[in-house]
């Protein structure tokens, strides 16, 4: 294909693609001049070059298309069927070009319906609209065309075959010319006003295009067809230059691009690159980075060799290369979402729904490669959620949401990854009809399918085949599923996960790697093999050794290591690869590499940690593509190959256990399937009676075994010197007995520099599991009964016991509450009363979503305003309850929304204050019965009030 | 050495594995090597012996021992590797010693008889009847194909 007619093809694409969304645009504000304008001058803009290279079926239909855009800037109002009508042109446009590209040539074909109804239009408007303007002549600048540098250059194109439907004949044009001598080059197409009607019978002729020559606002001169032509060949566009020079018998499509180089040039600083060139150079980068390492591989042997300092040099020309290469490749994941508002808006008429498309982010960039990628997975999903997700408008009324619904496109950087998010406020997913599916498919047994969680069951979406729409409707049911998605998301190394609430939408969050090219990944060793860790989920590395602050202890076979206040789960690699060889491990001693995944932390136990390197990836052989813990293998400097841990594979491992445990054993989960259901850890314990008790292990600061010699007892109570002072301890009940000799377990909780020991029997195991209390308890001190592990377990209330050790605790600060009813927004800054409250605020039947601050509560209420209540500490640092209140309440969207406050000072003057800012009632922080009582009221109130 | 030449002769690049003589279609074979510094690959197929790099690009080694049935070497010999490329893809297959390139007459070849061991018949194009011995016709594709896959499913 000649360079020229691929360069055209590869522009005009783009313009079509951004016509595409403006034109949406445009018609939701028809009064936006500056979208008219933007659209107009694309259009022509096409058309020019359409003309330029003699591809005349492009160029008439374009022709009819603007000139009923024309129509529109001068006044002609929009209609919804004349954008449509433009729409339909510009995908016909695509179908030619498309034709093009294969075949080299305009494809066969009539566009005689399109172009026939475009005028129809177009006619129409024009009856309504002044008499046409006249001559182009009006404007300044003579039309030169400058025939030399034209035949020059395209000699070659001689016109030996009949006319085109739509080109005129050299001779005609020739006379053209000799009658209009003067033409006007205008210094922008955009500015070329309505030319109205003329373009009409200039649509038969196909060249007759309006000069844009004209001064701005001038009126639209009515180009002669021919003078017409001419005027385009002067047009900084490329046109139709065959005009230009009659004898010379040739097309001279090149005079344009030279007159518009320049202009160009100043425009705008950047190139067209071909893709297989970047790619090119990325490899041949990778390869530089590859040799790089090798070289300094080998003069870190010799210590004192002359080429340190030039190698020295040349690694960090590479690296700079290397990222400048990346940068070249990054882009917009705009560019992904370009068709989208077109599609949303095709498919709303189809289906006869209103719908608003909602994008954020398309600023952020990624690696056009991975941007590739992700294109069709995106617009396949955005089809779902038009299709299947949303609702027509009158089920949507009869839901009791607006008539309009709304898909939201977001996209964000997180670490090295690019976030995005298609969220719905449609339907949400059935979960009843998917687990029917799914048993119908054989994907689960129907046995299984009962003890799955519910988002578990939603996650069958995702497998081969997998369809619940009733109905396969022209838009959704192409054969493409979501398992397709998923499988091109996987590809790519990244994760998608979904979240659904039946009747109230649907999220997909999908989480990519920015590049997927070169990563920095920290080289490993286990059982004596290495392996790479790449850096971007590496948090830190621990040295853990047997006396030293940080050992690697174990609760039952469990690892764990204390860190900071924490308690991280471990995992040891040559175990997890099994490459161990049955060896019992090192108990205490080992490098912990602390990894994060999403918001799984835990540490990767190896033997040995060498440095970091910058790896290749290369795509691992298909014979070993389903071991879920690499992503890929590379070579080391030193040329041997060694494999690359994927770090999500392993969070996962982390997972699977417990979900095993989960199928076998939460039948009374799915049954009540709560919609809060997140997995987190819990410490199982026991103390008293041979039942396990739990608590979630975040509000575990630390266990500890205590010398039962150190234990003393003063003033009835017991206590014990821990870390220089003085440590209350709390039995869990009365059942269990302080221990007199030997060593006293017990959990350690700190806050604010203040610490309680709970004594317990036995610390039996950590597990990771849903905190579903199904059964709630009458019993102080404990929450209520949970089935954990397949056993049930009293989930042991925290806040009940703090105030044994000391009375002021709760009312010092913190306590976070949770809304009433179904979904409450619970808003406090300690992480501790979170934790403590938030399982309360289940146990009384409320899904709960956390906030750290007032900020966050805005930021979430903002994005989804569908909350029942709101429960805020009012004592937080940065927005505080009472700024949070009045901006909630001063939000018409949420300025119904129930409002309790929590507070440990509650003085007449801090409730009345919380009375004139809108909060409904004032609790104090460690009344949990008196929340809970508040809480039904306002639900009750606000039911009633709905 | 057979030079029964007729006009169907195929040409074999022949291979050693315990003791068996086996051949594999010359076009497709891509290099012989020495299989160096493999690094062993946890978690995969018992048969694949590991990846290694042969000139900058990564290779999956398949032992083809392992792969046949046949117990791991004992004669503290190295083992030789054929490089094969498959879909894309590069493979070595490790066998004990690598033979000489044989011209064969399509007269000589039969098919695997009924009684051969599944595992060797799955991989096996039929067997040439040679002077003084037999040599089984390995098929790359099948070796790579349905393999490791079948084992996981």
């Amino acid at each position: 294909m000649d360079d020229l007619l691929r360069e055209f093809l590869t522009e005009t694409n783009e313009s079509l693609d951004t016509v595409d969304v403006q034109l949406v645009r445009f018609e939701q504000d028809p009064n936006d001049k500056k979208i008219l304008d933007n659209i107009f001058r694309l259009v022509h803009t096409i058309k020019g070059t359409c003309g330029f290279l003699g591809l005349p079926r492009l160029e008439a239909l374009a022709h009819a298309a603007e000139t009923l855009m024309g129509k529109f800037r001068d006044g002609m109002p929009v209609t919804g069927e004349a954008v449509t009508l433009i729409l339909s042109t510009i995908d016909r446009l695509k179908l030619v070009l498309d034709g093009l590209e294969r075949q080299q040539e305009e494809p066969a074909g009539s566009d005689e319906d399109l172009i026939g109804k475009l005028e129809q239009m177009a006619l129409h408007g024009a009856a309504e609209i002044a008499a046409p303007p006249t001559a182009p002549e009006d404007d300044s600048k003579p039309e030169q065309p400058d025939d030399e540098t034209a035949a020059g250059l395209l000699a070659e194109q001689t016109l030996e075959r009949p006319l085109r439907p739509g080109e005129v004949s050299l001779d005609e044009l020739e006379r053209a010319f000799r009658e209009t001598s003067v033409e006007l080059p205008e210094p922008e197409p955009a500015t070329m006003p309505a030319q109205a009607a003329m373009d009409l019978e200039a649509a038969e002729i196909e060249v007759a295009e309006v000069v844009e020559a004209q001064a701005p606002e001038a009126k639209a001169p009515e180009a002669k067809k021919p003078e017409a032509k001419k005027a385009e060949a002067k047009k900084s566009d490329a046109k139709k230059p065959d005009a230009k020079k009659s004898d010379a018998k040739k097309a001279v499509p090149k005079a344009e691009d030279d007159d518009k180089a320049p202009e160009s040039m100043v425009k705008n600083q950047s190139i067209r690159v071909n893709v297989e060139t970047l790619e090119h150079l990325m490899t041949m980068v990778s390869e530089l980075v590859l040799t790089r390492n090798q070289l300094l591989e080998i003069v870190r042997r010799h210590e004192d060799s002359e080429f340190k300092v030039p190698l020295q040099r040349l690694s960090n020309v590479t690296a700079e290369l290397q990222e400048g290469v990346m940068k070249t490749r990054m882009q917009p994941i705009g560019n992904a979402w370009q068709k989208l508002p077109r599609i949303v808006r095709d498919l709303a008429n189809e289906l006869g729904k209103s719908i608003e498309l909602e994008s954020v982010g398309a600023e952020t960039e990624l690696d056009r490669q991975v941007l590739d990628l992700i294109k069709d997975p995106l617009t396949h999903m955005v089809r779902n959620s038009a299709d299947h997700g949303l609702e027509g408008p009158e089920e949507r009324r009869a839901n009791g949401k607006s008539e309009t619904g709304t898909i939201r496109l977001s996209a964000f950087h997180e670490g090295g990854h690019i976030i995005i998010e298609i969220a719905d406020d449609g339907r949400g997913l059935n979960t009843e009809k998917i687990k029917a599916k799914a048993i119908a498919n054989g994907l689960v047994s129907e046995a299984d399918a009962e003890k799955l969680s519910e988002n578990q069951i939603q996650k069958f979406i995702f497998a081969p085949g997998f369809s619940t729409a009733a109905k396969v409707t022209s838009v959704s049911g192409r054969g493409v599923g979501m398992d397709v998605v998923r499988t091109n998301i996987d590809q790519i190394g990244g994760t998608i996960d979904l979240k659904s609430v039946y009747g109230e939408g649907t999220t997909v969050t999908i989480k990519i790697p920015l590049t997927l090219a070169i990563v920095s990944a920290l080289i490993v060793e286990a059982s004596g093999d290495r392996f790479a860790i790449p850096q971007l989920a590496v948090v830190e590395l621990v040295r853990a050794q047997t006396n030293s602050e940080h050992r690697i202890e174990r609760i039952k076979d469990t690892p764990v290591l204390r860190l900071r206040n924490k308690l991280l789960p471990l995992v040891h690699l040559k175990r997890l690869l099994k490459i161990d060889g049955g060896q019992k491990l090192d108990e205490e001693t080992g490098f912990i590499v602390v990894t994060q995944v999403g918001n799984q932390t835990f540490g990767i136990v190896v033997d040995g940690v060498f440095h970091t390197e910058e790896i290749v990836v290369k795509p691992m052989s298909s014979k070993l593509r389903h071991i879920s813990m690499f992503s890929g293998n590379t070579i080391l400097g030193d040329g041997s190959v060694i494999m690359i841990i994927d770090p999500n594979g392993i969070a996962a491992a982390f997972g699977a256990g417990t979900e095993a445990h989960r199928a076998e054993e939460d039948d009374a989960e799915a049954a009540h399937a709560q919609a809060a259901g997140q997995t987190m850890s819990l410490l199982v314990f026991r103390a008293g009676s041979p039942e396990p008790k739990a608590v979630p292990l975040s509000l575990v600061t630390r266990l500890e075994e205590i010398d039962a010699a150190k234990i003393e007892r003063s003033n009835g109570r017991w206590l014990v010197q821990y870390r220089g002072s003085l440590m209350p301890l709390v039995t869990v009940n009365p059942h269990v007995t302080v221990r007199s000799e030997g060593t006293q377990p017990m959990l350690v909780f700190s806050e604010a520099g203040r610490s309680m020991g709970l004594v317990v029997d036995e610390i039996v195991d950590i597990v990771e599991d849903r905190l579903n209390i199904e059964v709630a308890s009458e019993q102080p001190g404990v929450l209520g009964s949970a089935v954990i592990k397949g056993q049930a377990t009293e989930v042991i209330d925290i806040g009940h016991y703090l105030p044994m050790a000391f009375e002021d605790w709760l009312s010092r600060k913190s306590i976070r509450v949770g809304g009433p009813s179904p979904k409450l927004l619970f808003v406090d800054d300690s992480p501790f009363f979170r934790n403590m409250l938030t399982p309360v605020l289940r146990a009384a039947g409320y899904e709960v979503v956390a906030c750290t601050d007032g900020e966050a509560a805005l930021a979430t209420l903002k994005q989804d305003p569908r909350f029942d209540i709101v429960v805020a500490d009012v004592e937080m640092p940065g927005m505080d309850g009472f700024e949070l209140a009045e901006q909630v309440k001063g939000d018409p969207r949420t300025r119904h929304m129930p409002m309790i406050a929590l507070s440990s000072v509650a003085t007449p003057a801090s409730i009345e204050r919380g009375r004139s800012v809108g909060f409904d009632d004032h609790i104090a922080k460690f009344d949990r019965q008196g929340l809970i009582a508040a809480l039904k009221e306002c639900t009750v109130e606000w039911e009633k009030a709905a | 050495m057979t030079t029964a030449m007729s006009q169907d002769t195929t040409e074999f690049v022949t291979v050693l594995i315990g003791g068996q003589l086996f051949g594999l279609p010359i076009e497709r074979v891509h290099d012989v090597f020495m299989p160096d510094r493999l690094t062993r690959v946890p978690l995969a197929a018992p048969e694949l012996a590991g990846v290694l790099n042969l000139r900058g690009r990564i290779v999956t080694a398949i032992d083809m021992r392992v792969r046949l049935g046949l117990p791991a070497r004992d004669d503290g010999r190295t083992n030789m590797a054929v490089g094969i490329e498959h879909k894309g893809e590069s493979y070595g297959l490790l066998i004990d010693q690598v033979g000489e390139v044989l011209k064969v007459s399509e007269a000589t070849h039969e098919a695997n008889p009924a009684n051969l061991d599944p595992r060797w018949a799955r991989v096996s194009a039929g067997v040439h009847r040679l002077d003084g011995q037999l040599m089984v016709i390995l098929d790359v594709d099948r070796v790579l194909d349905n393999g490791i896959d079948a084992l996981a499913a």
